[in-house]
């Protein structure tokens, strides 16, 4: 039985014919054209596909799409309308990532940490982005850079 | 040695972008969301889909295949099975088959594939393949393959085609058995004061980058094959999908293969696995793109596995820490198909001394067949594996003799012109000074106390080396064009995987045409356009590929200076560039931007154009390797180019009661020769040594007694996250010059994870006393060793 939901995405309202089985990033990916959330293990395990519903992550693969009608989805892409913000700058002037993968979602995951706690320590970060796993660079340029744009203020703005 | 030295700009004047730690020129396109990987290409609402039909048994004869209720299934455009394309492929040994023929090999092989507009009605259809078996005894146990009344795998393997530097022993299951034999081991052993023995074991593990395998296919009605492929490799797959599908009129010319970014590799997405049945279905479904893209759990089982080994070695040392001879047999777990494992097989076979000066050795590493996933390349290749042992192995030794092990591993440190097991000349090498400098960074020899008396701290070394595992003619190529406003794009055909390619591709061209990084795109592969690389692997692309590009760029150059010389009357030899800007020395006003006519040309007095656009091309092959040697001692060739070289060290708290162990501080010394890019080698360092103590802490490949892998999954096969990182990571660089490198640069990026596992080894006999000589060393081995020590030892009283 399809379902009409209707969903805000990066600012931007859609309206969405979906099937009750279709995760939200599927949905994402191939009706709203969202590439950014990817799929790296459709089952929790990964943080690839990371989101913010209503400013708090979460992991796409697992979210249905008919339970965010109503609801507020932020990808990377519409993190800041005027570019980068300043915590992806720093990512991007310390050489945080590698291949990018993961990138994504750990920018999201920062960023929400850095909106609830702007002076967290070297754990908070590790805690924040526990759940998002990342092969290439054993995290601590990812968390350096965190802590980096924590310092120069808010890292989100 | 060679003697090829040609960058003079190193000695002559001081770098601009070469040893900078430059920020990426990928770095914006990836932490904005905006880098796009195969998987997220949209190619429109033809696209079909692709189920794979998977062999539930390890060992077994296909006797039917009825493919009717799948295909009656409404929303099925096609069914395939081995029949459609009875053809092998391989890398370096054709053992490999698109789908399976008449008999499966592995849990989880590729029997057929179900093609359909809705991967859903792909996936029901899939299951209503019927494939009927009889099954045969699998054997999971390459020692077990060894026995003269074993089962073949591979009855045919007389028959398969292979490089000129396999031996592969018809009628067993040893597909290749590389030799290597130095002096006299057993009069070396005579000279020894102590011969020391001991075993060794290292499980499997996965690769486990965070994109999976993706391939998606489309053989247009014009007779074009394109494939998007998340790889390693494209022009090898180009090749390898034109060799094998060439019974269906297929040539080089007809194949083209794209490459955008890659979500991880680590040797998983070299060569070619999977991605083969997207250009075999293509064929079969003309004129509509067709895609597979694995699951997490596929990409454990089907694609490429670290290979197992069993080693045993024996080292004969004098009582003032001589090595006198190694011998050193190594068996591996190969898994069912070797087309690309058995290379790894063979890389160890030449290297498996270490980087030490050994006068006598014997080594045997036989590449052997299992009923389990094939192996195939992983980070280290090879190197990791047999590294674990004979690190432990050498402390073992230095203990025997009551010599302390740092000092062991530098009194036999291996240096420049030392002559290597297989009888070329060690190249430059900064072994000495990687030893010092880790040795002094984890205060090695000084005892540390943990707060906690539950738990000791215990300090583990060890060095490494690796040299790149590849044919001789393995070859690299670059096209370099200038923009008007002075920009450049640089065409090569290596992948950026996440280690800095691109950027130190850019900082080398930049170097030598005085253009910054930032103002140089370097694009991924397309094989239609860029120029050829073999495969980025081995980590010998920056050495090779920058050999390439830096010859792109000096060739741009010298055209620049020819029409500059050509409208300005300069002397070509008094020409430099600087800033972008073309100088003379023999005139200080002069100050030409490159802007002004690396496009348009130069305008001479009579009002015509000269020039044009700047391009340049380049290429590099290594001209001085061989793998013509015997094959009963691997005498005589020159198999590998270089070998990287280092140390690394570990400060290691263990919790008697529960094993529990925290990396207090790690240090990792690597010689890279040159560091084009501190920034990036420092995150192979701290990436590398994670992913390596991963191996050894806890990753570890479970299957079932019928050879079905159990933690096919991130929740059962765990790998590090952001708490499972050393407290203290060192990176160190040393750059001892490569004469055939370019700026004195050689590779560095799997070399990082190679020490991991015997540091947290000889560290743990270092806290408690124990010697662990199977990897993974876990929290409950230890806590079980622990116990099992303490039982014994009141046994005693």
């Amino acid at each position: 039985m399809r379902t009409d939901i209707s969903v805000t995405v990066n600012g931007e309202p859609w309206l969405l014919t979906v099937e009750p089985s279709d995760v939200l990033l599927e949905t994402l990916r191939s009706k709203v054209g969202v590439k950014s959330p990817k799929i790296g293990c459709e089952r929790g395990d990964c943080g690839s596909c990371t989101v913010l519903l209503d400013g708090h992550t979460v992991r796409s693969c697992l979210v249905l799409s008919v339970e965010v009608d109503g609801h507020e989805v932020v990808t990377i892409e519409g993190l800041n309308d005027e570019g980068l913000t300043q915590l992806q700058q720093f990512f991007v002037d310390m050489n945080s990532f590698q291949c990018g993968f993961c990138a994504p979602g750990i920018v999201l995951a920062a960023a929400e940490l850095l909106d609830e706690n702007s002076e967290p320590t070297r754990a908070d970060v590790q805690e924040a982005i526990g759940g998002n796993l990342c092969r290439c660079t054993g995290y601590d340029p990812i968390i350096d850079a965190v802590l980096a744009a924590a310092g120069a203020g808010r890292g989100t703005q | 040695m060679t003697t090829l030295r040609p960058y003079e700009e190193r000695t002559t004047r001081d770098l601009d972008f070469v040893g900078k730690s430059t920020v990426r020129v990928d770095g914006l396109e990836k932490v904005s969301g905006s880098a796009r990987y195969v998987d997220d290409m949209d190619f429109g609402p033809d696209l079909l889909h692709a189920e794979i039909v998977e062999s539930p048994y390890a060992n077994a004869r296909i006797t039917g295949i009825d493919t009717s209720a799948a295909e009656a299934v409404p929303g099925v455009s096609k069914v395939v099975t081995g029949k459609d394309f009875p053809f092998t492929f391989g890398l370096y040994m054709k053992d490999r088959y698109v789908f399976a023929q008449d008999r499966v090999r592995f849990v989880g092989e590729q029997v057929a594939a179900v093609v359909a507009r809705d991967p859903k009605v792909a996936k029901r259809a899939a299951k209503l393949v019927k494939v009927d078996y009889e099954e045969l005894p699998p054997i999971f146990d390459p020692i077990e393959a060894l026995k003269p009344d074993a089962g073949l795998i591979h009855p045919e393997l007389g028959d398969y085609p292979h490089v000129p530097w396999f031996y592969p022993h018809d009628n067993t299951n040893i597909a290749h058995w590389r030799k290597t034999r130095k002096g006299d081991v057993e009069q070396g052993f005579a000279e020894a004061d102590l011969v020391l023995e001991g075993e060794y074991t290292v499980p499997r593990y996965a690769h486990c980058a965070i994109e999976p395998h993706v391939i998606v296919g489309l053989y247009d009605q014009s007779g074009r094959l394109t494939m998007w492929s998340a790889s390693q490799s494209p022009y090898t797959q180009r090749h390898l999908f034109a060799e094998a599908l060439a019974p269906l009129g297929l040539t080089h010319q007809d194949v083209r293969v794209i490459t955008p970014y890659v979500g991880g590799g680590f040797g998983g997405k070299a060569g070619v696995s999977m991605e083969i049945m997207g250009a075999a279905i293509a064929t079969a479904v003309k004129g509509h793109p067709v895609k597979i893209r694995f699951t997490r759990e596929q990409e454990f089982y089907n694609t490429y596995q670290r290979q197992g080994m069993f080693a045993t070695i024996k080292m004969g040392v004098k009582n003032d820490g001589t090595i006198t001879a190694i011998k050193h047999i190594m068996n591996w777990d190969a898994g069912a198909y070797v087309e690309y494992g058995a290379n790894v097989v063979n890389a160890a076979g030449l290297s498996a001394t270490g980087p030490y000066r050994v006068p006598n050795v014997w080594i045997d590493s036989k590449c052997i067949y299992t009923n389990l996933p094939p192996g195939g390349p992983y980070r280290g290749f090879g190197y990791s594996e047999f590294m674990f042992g004979l690190e432990s192995h050498v402390d073992r030794v230095a203990e025997a003799i009551g010599m302390d092990a740092v000092e062991f591993r530098r009194k036999n440190a291996i240096v420049e012109g030392d002559i290597l097991a297989y009888g070329a000349e060690m190249n430059p090498s900064g072994l000495i000074e990687a030893i010092d400098r880790t040795a002094a960074a984890i205060e090695w020899g000084k005892k540390e106390i943990a707060d906690d008396p539950n738990r000791v701290i215990g300090k583990g070394f060890a060095v490494f080396w690796k040299a790149p595992a590849m044919p001789p003619n393995a070859s690299s190529a670059s096209f370099l064009k200038f923009n008007e406003d002075g920009s450049m794009n640089i065409s090569v055909s290596g992948m950026e995987l996440g280690q800095g390619y691109l950027t130190a591709m850019a900082q080398i061209a930049g170097e030598v045409l005085s253009v910054p990084p930032a103002k140089i795109r370097v694009e991924t592969p397309d094989t239609d356009r860029n120029p050829y690389e073999w495969q980025t692997v081995a980590s010998h692309v920056t050495w090779s590929c920058g050999n390439a590009v830096h010859a792109a760029a000096v060739e741009a150059r010298e055209k620049i200076f020819d029409v500059v010389h050509r409208v300005h009357g300069y002397e070509e030899e008094s020409l430099y560039l600087e800033d972008e800007h073309v100088r003379s020395s023999t005139d200080p006003d002069f100050n030409l931007p490159l802007r002004d006519f690396v496009i348009d040309g130069l305008e001479s007095a009579d009002g015509t154009f000269k020039g044009g656009p700047i391009v340049g091309s380049g290429k590099f092959m290594p001209e001085f390797t061989s793998t013509r040697s015997d094959p009963e001692t691997s005498q005589g060739g020159h198999p590998n180019i270089h070998y990287t070289v280092g140390a690394a060290g570990v400060v290691l708290e263990v919790d008697r009661e529960t094993g529990r162990m925290k990396v207090k501080k790690v240090a990792l010394a690597v010689d890279v020769g040159k560091a084009i890019n501190p920034s990036l080698i420092e995150g192979q360092i701290t990436g590398g040594i994670v992913q390596g103590l991963a191996t050894v802490l806890y990753e570890d490949m479970r299957f079932s007694d019928k050879g079905k892998l159990l933690n096919a999954n991130f929740t059962d096969y765990k790998i590090p996250t952001a708490h499972d990182i050393p407290e203290e990571t060192i990176p160190i660089i040393i750059e001892t010059a490569q004469p055939d490198g370019p700026y004195g640069a050689r590779g560095v990026g799997e070399h990082t994870m190679i020490p991991a596992a015997p540091i947290i080894g000889n560290a743990i006999k270092d806290a408690l006393g124990i010697r662990i000589e199977s990897m993974p060393i876990t929290a409950e081995k230890v806590a079980l060793a622990v116990m099992k020590a303490q039982a014994s030892k009141g046994d005693e009283q």
